[in-house]
Order: C-alpha cells, then structure tokens, then sequence
C-alpha cells in the first residue's frame, strides 16, 4: 500500500514534467520560420524577364558558374529597406555576385525605389506573380538563397541581412562553399 | 422534310454539347482548385488556408493550383507540388508518417491508458474488502455497532 500511494503520487508530477518539457521545446520555437526544403537541391527551372531595361529573359541558367546570393525582395517590403545598406556595401567592397528577385512588385515602383536606394544586383528578375517564389517556398521578403556554381541552393536566409547577419551566418557559409572549390581548380 | 428536321435537331445538339463542354470544365476546375486550397495552408497568415486568405501569396499559389489542375494532376499531385517546396507545414492536416505517429496516435493512448487506469481503480476498490485495513479491535466495535450493541463495546 505504502508503494502505491507513492507511485500514485509520482504520477502527476511525472504527467507534469512531461507537459513541461513539451513546452520548454515549444515555446523556444518561432512558428514564423517554416523549415526550408530546398536545401541541397538545385534551383528550380525558370524563364522570367529582367527587372531592367535590355536585361532581357533571365533562366535558371543565369545563376551557373558564380556563387551567388540569390535575394528576394520588393519596393513594398520595409524590412528589405533595412538590409539594403548592407547588400549596397557587400556589392561595393566585394565581389559576392548579388541577384534580385523583385517579388510581386510594380516595374516601376522597383526602379523607383533602387534608384533612390542603390541597386547592388548584377542581375534582377522580375516575378511579378510569384512564379519562381512559389518554386523557392519563399513565404515572405526578404529572403536570401545562396546558390553555389553549379546552380544548387545550400542556405536559405529569412529576414534582413544586416551586417552581424553576414558577417555570422552568411560569409561562413559563402567560404565554405569556396574552400570547396578550390581543390577542383 | 422530316429528316431535314431532325439533322437539323442533331446539329443544335451536337453544337449544345461542344459549347457546354469547356463551361462544365470550368466549374469542375474551379470546384476542384477551392477543395484543395482547403486543404493547403497560407504561408503568410499562418492559420488559414489558402482559399481563405487574402495574401496576395495565398492568391497566386490558388493561381498555381488551378494551373496544376488544368494541366491534369490529381489532387493529390497539387498538393505534393507544394509540399515539395513548402513542406508537410503547408498541408493544413499533418500527413501520417513516423514523426507524427505521437500527434495522431498520442490522444488514444493517453485515453487507453485512462481507461486501463480507471478499470483497475475500480477492480481493486471492488475486491479489496473495505475493512482490510481495520485493526481487529475496530472491526469487533463494528460487529457490535451492527448488532445494535455499540455501548457494550465501547
């Protein structure tokens, strides 16, 4: 008798530890970052036209044989507006190849916007229905793909990319993927 | 004359049914793309789906499934389409597989196990007779009381 009062008692603390840990875990995740598939596959095929003047259709193609960072953004998005001094400097001081994506954006609202804000992207396309975002799982701006040479995604950045962003999370990715390559060459 | 009438019967008809073919698609394509968006979450607005948002995200990827739909998948496929990119999070039920046998199943057998718990409870209650625990000076007092003697006991 005296061990199943015990046992009996041990129960609902037991029950409670248990609910506990399950909320430890819960409560530390932030249900507003959604795991990123993409990781290791290649980029999704495309055909969508360039944001610029004479820039033409841009494919998949575009992005073989330079890593690059692959970044979704638009004029709407405010938190685009507060990575954009650091993809200005990444562009001016290094040779990190930076490639738009103008998501669901007026043309002439994007052209307004990095005429007054700068524009560090050697290439822009223009998806104006979510056509490629949908292909990347993008759920919201800004998000940054890196995509290595052979056209295969190997991070995915949700969120502006302020300077401690890149300087922690990005730039050690990006020498990763270039110690890699030099073996090859 | 006759006959010229009812050839001419047969091609209204035959006119009728190639005019209303690509409409009744239409409304099957349409019936088609609003159940499964149903059944797929917005990515934006975390708690509806994507019939039920008005994200401009949840519009195009309602744009994608009808495009999926046209171009002749199943249902299934549509979804499978965007679980690929998405994925599981973007179905609004969470698909059976091993790391969701504890959501699915975790409910039963917390109830079995009440179950299970509470017929014992019972079981033992039922068999264990109530004055196990009396010492025998009580369970004589409780003899007497019953006789209608509790005085002389006392």
């Amino acid at each position: 008798m005296q061990n199943t009062s015990l046992w009996t008692r041990l129960v609902p603390i037991a029950i409670f530890l248990v609910i506990a840990g399950f909320f430890a875990y819960g409560l530390q995740r932030d249900p507003s970052k959604i795991p990123t598939e993409l990781i290791d596959r290649p980029m999704p095929d495309f055909e969508l036209p360039g944001l610029r003047k004479g820039e033409g259709v841009l494919t998949d193609e575009n992005l073989l044989g330079e890593t690059s960072l692959v970044n979704v953004f638009g004029s709407w998005c405010v938190a685009c507006l507060q990575e954009h001094p650091t993809l200005m400097r990444l562009s001016e001081t290094t040779n990190v190849n930076i490639i738009g994506v103008n998501w669901r954006d007026k043309r002439s609202d994007a052209l307004v916007w990095l005429d007054k804000h700068g524009d560090p992207y050697s290439k822009i396309i223009y998806d104006a229905t979510s056509e490629l975002a949908i292909e990347l799982g993008v759920t919201g701006a800004p998000e940054t793909f890196v995509v290595d040479a052979q056209g295969r995604i190997r991070f995915k950045q949700v969120g502006p990319i302020t300077e401690q962003v890149f300087t922690e999370t990005l730039a050690p990715v990006l020498d990763a993927i270039a110690a890699e390559r030099e073996p090859e060459a | 004359m006759r006959h010229a009438f009812l050839i001419l019967l047969m091609m209204v008809g035959v006119l009728l049914a190639t005019a209303q073919a690509p409409a009744l698609d239409q409304a099957e394509i349409d019936a088609r793309t609003a159940a499964i968006s149903k059944t797929l979450r917005c990515v934006v607005c975390q708690n509806q789906s994507i019939y039920d948002s008005e994200a401009t995200l949840a519009q195009d990827m309602r744009t994608l499934v009808e495009k999926r739909v046209i171009a002749g998948d199943t249902d299934e496929e549509v979804r499978d389409y965007l679980r690929e990119r998405y994925g599981d999070f973007v179905l609004m039920t969470p698909p059976l597989q091993s790391n969701t046998w504890l959501l699915w199943f975790g409910p039963l057998v917390l109830m079995v196990l009440a179950a299970l718990w509470f017929v014992l409870r019972l079981r033992s209650k039922a068999t264990s007779s109530n004055d196990a625990d009396l010492s025998a000076e009580d369970r004589e007092r409780v003899r007497a009381a019953l006789a209608g003697d509790e005085k002389a006991a006392s």
